[in-house]
């Protein structure tokens, strides 16, 4: 199944739900990505990770191993 | 719920908002210069508080810490929770809420806001930072806006001082007639709605007006979301025997398999859009903007990293440079005053006390102001204009594999200054195990305290050679070789650090990317006035005892004798300058027979293995106050005075020639590479320990940063000793 991880910059796609009800997951939620939401991959950091995407018409910075929890369709 | 009965406290407001919504200059354009800052108790977090009139009645401003959400799961979002409902230790609940919320981001502002709604408490919301939204194309109909809420909206811009009366007036309007505001529909899913109505069913009645907070519905439904949150903890306690087993029954009964948290965050974000549509309006393509072209340069593959080791560059050379001067001025100034109280006082223990016990110790402590404030100013206008947020984003690869996140590389940096802005700059890390680890090893970044003693010994040990037809020289090597020291050893202890006793789950990294905007001078200012405040009285006293016992453990016991053969040699020497000799030499008796030379005897075969004899054993244990002490003390032991410094030719010498009694060389080659490598990783500094302890609230921390570094480096000191004693042989 997608996730928000393996994305490209540049690619736009739709959250289906995050994985998980830990403090991280809840955190994400809380910053938007929840079933529904539309959401872009911006760019990389120069290393790879982490990554940056716009979600709700804001700049967010997560990394690939919190991304990774959120599924994503198109 | 509400307290309608005129009451004789203050009345008070709390000022809540995500962060990056522009609250604390929101704060400041309320309540201008009457502001008191404190802790909460037994905890780090700051309390900030002020004054302002609002329609003749004094109301109390508390700013409660940023926060996306109520469920509390950092510190301070739980103190951001306790201070609305009025759980906080002898505060009263408040009696209105000011919601802060950005303008250009509602939907996403609009979820805290759904939760404040439903505590019942009066809100006002402050719709801030109005001039983003509108270049953005984003208009939002307050007016609307406020009568879906049920609440006052004002449009504002805090940093002009826009709005500001508005929002005065409808928080007098308020608390005129307070009223909660009307339960928000969020629209839960049915199992989620009848799990909160089973709880508060169970809820003992009799413990349904004594406990009401906890058990009501808005925590009801924090118990049942925040699994092993403080909700949960206390509405199990409130629930009775069971409590526990009753929320896990209600939990399943709301979701099954599906975790409530996405229930309710969905149940609200849809809650949000109901509320905007309408009400707001964005254009339909959403053009670039500014943040984004800036973006395209700041944080871009190759100039982004090029920029930020510039802009690391400029601070690092500020801190290390430009305190200097300031820092000159102020040894001048506290020299004069020593001066002054000489000239005025007969010799004694007292002059001696207020000179190097007093004067000294409170020297110490404004010394590191100028580097405090230098620091700050660029942490505070980096952090403000949203690049602090960037740098993060940057070097976040290179942190996160030792556990910490890329927060961590400020205070790292800036710990080759000085740990103690160091330490302090580590606030910025909200996760406390990351934030405690980044502090554990700051101070084994090497500071610029370090650098005299540094000076000192390669200049008498390490020839003044050069290599690579000049452009590298020996001595310069050495001093790099130095400072990596501390780098090569922080990563282990990082690692090991997060892995045992600071032991837990990698903090999410999940960090907002805020607009840029122009930085408040007048918040900055008013941060850099706290954080000097707060480090001079807190930290500053701490390190003044200090001072002050050393003082009198390097001046006490004063033996009769010592005195009596000075002064009779005194009395038949022929010239001053052997009169000032003697002195040097009465100098150097006094402190070998005082208990720090008693200590340095007693601790010989301790750092025998080092190569170390009594008297340097004794100038170590003598600079705990400040590691750049040793050279001072050093100088007094030596017998060429204590107003020696590094580079002092006389100062170099004595170290070349001063013997053992046995007649061998003292400092050897090996000896000087043992102490640069123990200095280089000890933690001898009172100011460093004294602002863990403020940072941390807890004497654990630096007493383990103390024991740690020291034996670290009584190990490595041993290792250079028997590596150069084997390199010469």
């Amino acid at each position: 199944m997608p996730t928000l991880a393996n994305q490209a910059p540049g690619t736009r796609c739709r959250v289906l739900h995050v994985t998980g009800s830990d403090a991280t997951a809840q955190r994400l939620m809380e910053m938007g990505l929840v079933g529904g939401t539309e959401v872009e991959v911006v760019k990389l950091a120069p290393l790879g990770d982490p990554m940056q995407i716009s979600v709700l018409g804001y700049h967010l910075s997560l990394r690939k191993t919190e991304a990774r929890r959120v599924r994503v369709g198109p | 719920m509400i307290a309608t009965a005129v009451a004789p406290r203050p009345v008070i407001a709390a000022v809540i908002g995500n962060p990056n919504t522009g609250k604390t200059t929101l704060f400041n354009a309320l309540t201008g210069l009457s502001q008191k800052v404190g802790n909460y108790p037994g905890v780090t977090v700051e309390r900030k508080a002020g004054r302002l009139s609002v329609a003749g009645r004094a109301v109390e401003l508390v700013d409660l810490p940023g926060t996306y959400s109520l469920a509390a799961r950092s510190l301070d979002e739980m103190i951001a929770v306790d201070v609305l409902l009025g759980r906080y230790q002898g505060s009263a609940p408040a009696d209105v809420v000011i919601a802060v919320v950005d303008a250009a981001n509602l939907e996403r502002n609009l979820f805290l806001v759904s939760q404040l709604l439903e505590l019942s408490v009066p809100v006002v919301v402050a719709l801030n930072m109005i001039d983003g939204a509108a270049r953005r194309g984003i208009t939002v109909d307050h007016t609307a806006l406020s009568a879906r809420l049920g609440v006052p909206v004002v449009p504002m811009r805090a940093d002009k001082g826009d709005g500001v009366d508005a929002l005065r007036e409808a928080i007098g309007r308020v608390l005129a007639s307070p009223c909660a505001p009307p339960v928000p529909e969020i629209g839960y899913a049915s199992g989620l709605a009848a799990a909160v109505d089973r709880l508060e069913a169970l809820a003992p009645s009799e413990r349904r007006t004594t406990d009401a907070v906890d058990l009501s519905r808005p925590m009801l439904l924090r118990a049942l979301v925040d699994v092993d949150g403080p909700a949960a903890e206390r509405a199990a306690r409130r629930l009775g025997a069971g409590g526990n087993e009753t929320l896990r029954q209600a939990r399943a009964l709301a979701g099954g398999d599906v975790p409530l948290a996405g229930l309710e965050s969905t149940a609200r974000f849809a809650w949000a859009r109901r509320q905007l549509a309408g009400t707001m309006s964005r254009p339909a393509a959403r053009a670039r903007t500014i943040t984004e072209k800036i973006d395209a340069v700041l944080t871009h593959r190759v100039l982004g990293l090029l920029i930020m080791v510039v802009a690391m560059g400029c601070i690092f050379q500020a801190l290390y440079a430009g305190a200097a001067p300031l820092m000159a001025g102020i040894d001048w100034v506290f020299g004069r005053i020593g001066d002054g109280v000489s000239a005025v006082m007969p010799d004694g223990p007292l002059r001696s006390l207020l000179l190097n016990g007093v004067i000294a110790g409170a020297g110490s402590v404004v010394t590191f102001l100028p580097q405090i404030l230098i620091l700050f100013l660029f942490l505070c206008v980096l952090e403000d204009c949203g690049y602090m947020a960037r740098v993060a984003f940057l070097v976040d690869r290179l942190f996160a594999w030792t556990g910490v996140s890329g927060r961590a590389v400020i205070p790292l940096l800036s710990s080759f200054a000085c740990a103690v802005p160091g330490i302090m700059a580590a606030r910025t890390i909200e996760n406390r195990r990351d934030r405690v680890a980044t502090i554990l090893v700051a101070p084994l970044m090497s500071c610029s305290a370090r650098l005299p003693v540094y000076v000192l010994l390669i200049g008498a040990f390490v020839p003044d050679r050069t290599m690579l037809g000049g452009w590298l020289g020996l001595r310069g090597l050495c001093l790099l070789l130095a400072h990596l020291i501390g780098v090569f050893v922080a990563i282990p202890i990082l690692v090991l650090a997060r892995r045992t006793i600071l032991r837990g789950p990698a903090a999410p990294f999940v960090l907002e990317l805020p607009d840029y905007r122009w930085p408040s001078w007048l918040s900055v200012a008013d941060r850099l006035l706290i954080r000097a405040r707060s480090f001079i009285v807190r930290a500053g006293t701490v390190i003044a005892a200090i001072a002050i016992v050393v003082w009198g453990l390097s001046y006490f016991p004063r033996p009769a004798e010592v005195h009596d053969r000075f002064e009779s040699e005194r009395k038949a020497a022929p010239t001053a300058e052997a009169r000032v000799a003697l002195d040097r030499e009465e100098s150097a008796a006094y402190l070998s027979q005082s208990y720090f030379g008693r200590l340095g005897h007693a601790i010989e075969p301790v750092v025998a293995p080092l190569g170390w004899d009594w008297r340097i054993g004794a100038s170590v244990l003598a600079s705990f106050p400040a590691r750049e002490v040793v050279i001072a003390t050093t100088g007094t032991i030596l017998g060429v005075g204590s107003d020696a410094d590094a580079s002092s030719d006389a100062l170099q010498s004595a170290i070349q020639t001063t013997r053992r009694a046995d007649g061998t060389l003292l400092f050897t080659l090996p000896v000087a590479a043992s102490l640069l490598v123990f200095f280089a990783l000890c933690c001898q500094c009172a100011a460093t320990l004294a602002v863990i302890r403020r940072e941390t609230a807890s004497w654990r921390w630096p007493v383990l940063t103390f024991t740690y570094m020291t034996l670290l480096a009584y190990v490595a000191a041993y290792g250079a000793y028997h590596a150069a004693a084997w390199v010469i042989s």
